[in-house]
This record gives structure tokens, C-alpha cells and sequence, in this order.
């Protein structure tokens, strides 16, 4: 697709990132909201040369999310731009793949599409999977890279920048949004197609990737096996500098009207929409609100956090889930200002009046 | 100095395969691994495909399979192989890619994979260890675990009332259209294992046809499982694996074959 500015949903940019940033491949299955990414791929087909979008793409429906997400690993580690996308039920289905991807250090992007749960739940949108994205979800100690969208337009770019994250730290990327962006068509400026990796590109990128042993080196084994505990140990160390690095050099965050704030909103992905409004909402009525927008949950906007609480007065988290990303606020904040959370949930949005009247009676008071 | 630097090149008869590594074999003295193992690479050799076959390696026993196959490996998650290796061949056609799982794996925690694999006709070489019992985690029942037969979780030996029938995954598998040769081989005596490395050839060589899935079955012993000596356990195999799980072609070139 070339550069153009066009109306489209959240799934359908995700899709046609995709497509523009040079994927090799997408293995998914279907579920609400999320079943426009693959039903754009699908009816795009980046793999037919006849098709108006050809990129040599392969796009394929699996049997369930545990072999969409083992496709991902299989295809990911022969060193190509591979991803998938699901929402809360079908990712739990995937969280043993997550892990295993993580541990076996696979670069790919996962898009998860939040709605309401637990259990089958609803489909209506929800963040309440806040915890499984950033706290692990499978087992072991491991992190994803977590980025949370905010309008059809970060979907979309967002893809190009997580396989640059994913690649650079040989780890899963999570695009982690909600049937509210998934679902809403918003303006998007698209770009020119960045063309799929070469084999010797592939190679540059990931000599590690399994496409068959040449003479010139060893065998490459992709596992996240390792029988002896203490190599384990070195093994894990390895990941922590990872994400140590990852913590130091890619937080990513918007701060809306910070500057000269008293109180501060702490808001993500659609949650951070209603804010925006009931910002203001509340400039108009003379109180100083600002919005910090984590776009990264992980790694997570501490250190800004830690700054924005010597000098506020009061934050309020909202989110769409019974507060799950109050933690990291309040750890980031040392519980130096009242930090309180605002948030409905089970597919249910705030409107921006509930939200400045929660900021209002929990923290201006 | 090797053995192989003293040998006269006219008396050579036997060598280890080249797509072997040196790393010693941790299977128990007297399983079928090793020897499976070594057929995969001695075809692997012979068909010159090293420097493009890529495996995927199962739990079970031979996770480690990446560790004496000198073929760039990955090692899936439980049951999972199918899937992981059809992207790999997806994403790269050209590439040799086959499974390698033993029976909890590909029958049990594994069946939808395998069975969709099978259905899509993906072009893998998918290779099935069928000891009727799980050896790495310490024998227990396995879905291929004969009617009768004593593991740990069947300690009075398997009851149908109590844990259904021994499955015949490989007929089952048979039936669907997207797999196109199906066999089942032993590797327990010297005639056997030489048909169990013509099978495998095939097997490989299929994936230029891309015609569906090879899939080839070997009947093996787990004499540590079974609790038996090795010459024990290939006995016992003989006298009650070959009646529910009989040797030979059950389809070729796409075709069943008629009993």
C-alpha cells in the first residue's frame, strides 16, 4: 500500500501494517474482536503474485490459538518477520507458546485484543489483561514487550516499531489494545510498502535462525531447554540485562498538559482516550489535569512516574479493569501522593464526566 | 588419531554418518532412539539435504534429539510439532522439515496438531516413536499403552472401562487426504531396520512431490518402561505390539493399501 491517508478500523490497520512492513508471515484464528486482522490478510493475500498487494506474504487459519501461536515460534525462528493476533481468551490459550517464545528468545509480534472476562466473559472491550501482559501469563520469569495503542493510527505504526523492538532484543512484542480501537474506524496515514527481508537481509538479521545448516557454521538449535540449573541460572541472568536495557533505552509515554498540572491522570490505550476528554473538561473548569499516557506497560513509564509525584498533588489511574496498573503506579510513585483507581470493567467504558467526577471526589476532594 | 585413520579405505564397510555429532547418546541401552536416529541421518546424508533440513524435536525422551542431529533443530513445546513445522516449511519451501515425536506427544497432548497437519496435507516428513508408554517422565500410560498392559498409572494393567482403547492414530491418520504416504516400520532386528530406513528415505524424498504429509510409525521397545532386558523387550514387542500395531505400507503415493 502506498502512502495515503485512508479511514479504516483498528484490525484492518493492524492488517495492513503487516502487510506494509515487510511480514513474512501471520497465523491466526478467529475471534471477536479481533477477526478483521485476519480476514483483511485474507482477503488482501499478499501471497498471490496475481493480487493487487503481493509481498510474498503467507497467511494461514490454524485449528486454535495453541497452533496459531506454535506457527508463530516455528516460522519466527527460522529468522522471519512472523505474528499473530487474538484477544483475552484465545491469548490465555497462547500463554504457554508466549513463554516458550520468550524463553527460547524468538522475536515476533502478538496483538491481543482485550474483552471483558474472566472466562468466555464478554466481547465488549476491557483492559482487565493488564497483568497477564506485563506480569508474565506463562509460567518463568520472562517479559514481554508491551505497547498499547491509542487510536487506529498507533496501531498501525506500532507494527513497524515492534519488529525493530523484536529483532533488537530477540524478544515477543505484545500489541495489547481493546475492541474499542480494534473496532473504530479513525483516519490513518499509511506508508509505502518497506519490502520483506531478503534471504541474505534474513541471515544479517538473524544468524541464529534455523533455515538449514550451511558448512560454514554449526548447527543452530532454537530451544528454551536447559537440563543443567546452573546454566539456566547464567541463562535467565541473560534475560533479566535484557530487559534491564529494555527499561533504560525503550519506555515509551505521552505526558498531556503535565507541565503545570496539580493532578494527573495515569491512563493507557482507550481508558487514556476518555481521559483526554475529561482533561478537558476539567481545564475548562480551572482545574489543572494532566495525562500521562504509558504507551509502553512494559517497559513500564516509571522513572516519569517517580518525577510527576514530587511535584502533583494526586494521580488517578483509570482503567477498564478493577485496577491492575494502579500497582506499578503506585511502586513508580513510592506511595508519596494519594494514588487512587477509577475504573469499569466486565466490557464496560467510562464516559469522560464519570471519570473527572471520580477525580474530583477520590482525589481533588 | 581415529579409528577411521587406520581403516583401509577398501575394508571401510560401516561408519557413522556425518550428520551425526560426537555428543554420546543419553537413551537407555537397549531403546530405539539411537537407532532411529542414526537412519535419519544416514538419509539425510545420502539425499545431500543437511544444509536445508531443518527438525523439530518433541517432549519425550527425544527432546534432545537436536543434540546428535546435525541439522538445524528447534524443540517445540509439548505436542506441538506439527504446528511449528508447518510454518517453518511454509515460510521456507525449500527447506526439508520433519517431525520427530514419541506417542504422548503426537497422540495424546498433541492430536489436534497432528491431525490438522495431516488434514492440510502440509509437505513434512512427520516421524512417530511408538513405545506405548511414556519413558522420560517414568512410564506411564501412554494413548498406545496396549489393553492389559502395566504402567505406572496403570498399575493393575490399561482397563478400556476405566481408560479407553490403545490408538491406532496411524490408521486414523491414514485416512485423510492430505497425507499421501503412511507407514509402519520396527527398528528391532537387522531386516527391519533396513525397511525402516527405505520408508524414511521416502519419506524425505516425498517433500519435492508436494503431495501431503509422510508419516512414518516406528514401533519401538522402552525395555526400562516395560521393565524387561532389552532381548526381553523386543520379544514382548513382537508378541504384542505387531498384533495391535502391524508392520508395514498402509497408504503409499496417496493410495490406501489393500489388505
Amino acid at each position: 500500500m502506498a502512502k495515503e491517508l485512508k479511514l479504516m478500523k483498528g484490525n484492518e490497520a493492524i492488517a495492513r501494517a503487516m502487510i506494509a512492513s515487510g511480514a513474512d508471515g501471520y497465523f491466526g484464528y478467529p475471534i471477536t474482536p479481533q477477526s478483521e486482522v485476519m480476514e483483511t490478510l485474507m482477503a488482501e493475500r499478499p501471497w498471490d503474485p496475481n493480487g493487487d498487494n503481493y509481498t510474498g506474504m503467507v497467511v494461514l487459519q490454524a485449528e486454535s490459538e495453541l497452533a496459531s501461536i506454535n506457527m508463530v515460534y516455528g516460522g519466527a525462528a527460522t529468522g522471519k518477520k512472523v505474528a499473530t493476533s487474538s484477544s483475552s481468551p484465545g491469548i490465555s490459550l497462547m500463554a504457554e507458546g508466549l513463554t516458550y517464545l520468550a524463553g527460547a528468545e524468538i522475536p515476533c509480534v502478538i496483538m491481543n485484543a482485550m474483552r471483558g472476562g474472566p472466562g468466555l466473559g464478554t466481547i465488549q472491550p476491557a483492559q482487565s489483561d493488564y497483568f497477564q501482559s506485563t506480569k508474565g501469563g506463562g509460567h518463568g520469569d520472562y517479559q514481554l514487550y508491551v505497547m498499547a495503542p491509542s487510536s487506529v493510527q498507533e496501531m498501525y505504526d506500532f507494527v513497524f516499531d515492534a519488529w525493530d523492538i523484536a529483532f533488537k532484543y530477540r524478544n515477543p512484542v505484545l500489541i495489547l489494545t481493546d475492541g474499542a480501537i480494534g473496532q473504530c474506524m479513525e483516519k490513518c496515514y499509511t506508508r509505502d510498502n518497506v519490502p520483506r527481508w531478503t534471504e541474505e537481509e534474513r541471515r544479517a538479521k538473524a544468524p541464529w535462525g534455523t533455515w538449514g545448516k550451511p558448512a560454514s557454521r554449526g548447527h543452530n538449535i532454537i530451544t528454551s531447554l536447559e537440563l543443567e540449573s546452573s546454566r539456566q541460572e547464567v541463562f535467565n541472568q541473560k534475560l533479566q540485562a535484557k530487559y534491564a536495557e529494555m527499561k533504560e533505552k525503550e519506555v515509551r509515554y505521552e505526558a498531556l498538559n503535565c507541565d503545570d498540572a496539580d493532578y494527573i491522570f495515569v491512563s493507557y490505550g482507550t481508558s487514556a482516550r476518555i481521559c483526554m476528554k475529561s482533561m478537558e473538561l476539567a481545564r475548562a473548569k480551572g482545574l489543572k489535569v494532566g495525562l500521562l499516557r504509558p504507551i509502553t506497560l512494559y517497559p513500564f513509564p516509571s522513572k516519569q512516574i517517580a518525577e510527576l509525584a514530587k511535584r502533583v498533588k494526586g494521580m488517578l489511574c483509570v482503567e477498564m479493569s478493577a485496577g491492575q496498573m494502579i500497582e506499578d503506579v503506585k511502586l513508580a510513585a513510592e506511595c508519596k501522593i494519594p494514588i487512587e483507581h477509577y475504573g469499569r470493567f466486565g466490557g464496560i467504558i467510562p464516559t469522560p464526566e464519570e471519570v473527572l467526577e471520580a477525580m474530583e471526589n477520590k482525589i481533588i476532594k | 588419531m581415529s579409528n577411521l585413520d587406520i581403516v583401509k579405505p577398501e575394508n571401510l564397510v560401516y561408519k557413522k554418518s556425518n550428520v551425526l555429532t560426537e555428543n554420546v547418546m543419553h537413551y537407555c541401552p537397549g531403546c530405539g532412539h539411537g537407532t532411529a536416529h542414526r537412519l535419519v541421518a544416514e538419509v539425510i546424508e545420502e539425499l545431500g539435504i543437511q544444509d536445508k533440513t531443518v527438525g523439530v524435536s518433541p517432549v519425550g525422551c527425544s527432546v534432545l534429539a537436536y543434540n546428535y542431529l546435525d541439522v538445524d533443530f528447534q524443540e517445540a513445546a509439548h505436542g506441538r510439532a506439527p504446528a511449528v513445522a508447518t510454518a517453518i516449511k511454509r515460510l521456507n519451501p525449500d527447506c526439508y522439515v520433519f517431525t520427530y515425536q514419541g506417542d504422548g506427544d503426537l497422540a495424546a497432548i498433541g492430536t489436534a496438531e497432528t491431525i490438522h497437519a495431516c488434514n492440510r496435507g502440509e509437505n513434512i516428513t512427520m516421524i512417530f516413536i511408538n513405545n506405548a508408554i511414556y519413558g522420560m517422565t517414568g512410564g506411564q500410560m501412554a494413548p498406545t499403552t496396549l489393553l492389559g498392559m502395566k504402567t505406572a498409572t496403570t498399575p493393575y494393567g490399561r482397563d478400556q472401562k476405566l481408560n479407553g482403547w490403545p490408538f491406532q492414530v496411524t490408521e486414523l491418520l491414514a485416512q485423510l487426504p492430505g497425507t499421501y504416504y503412511v507407514t509402519r516400520q520396527s527398528v528391532h532386528t537387522p531386516a527391519n531396520v533396513r525397511k525402516a530406513k527405505a520408508a524414511l528415505k521416502k519419506a524425505f524424498e516425498n517433500q519435492k512431490l508436494e503431495k501431503g504429509v509422510s508419516f512414518v510409525e516406528i514401533v519401538s521397545s522402552c525395555n526400562s518402561g516395560w521393565k524387561m532386558t532389552p532381548v526381553q523387550a523386543n520379544k514382548w514387542m513382537e508378541e504384542n505390539m505387531f498384533p495391535q500395531y502391524p508392520l508395514g505400507d498402509i497408504k503409499v503415493d496417496g493410495e490406501l493399501v489393500k489388505k
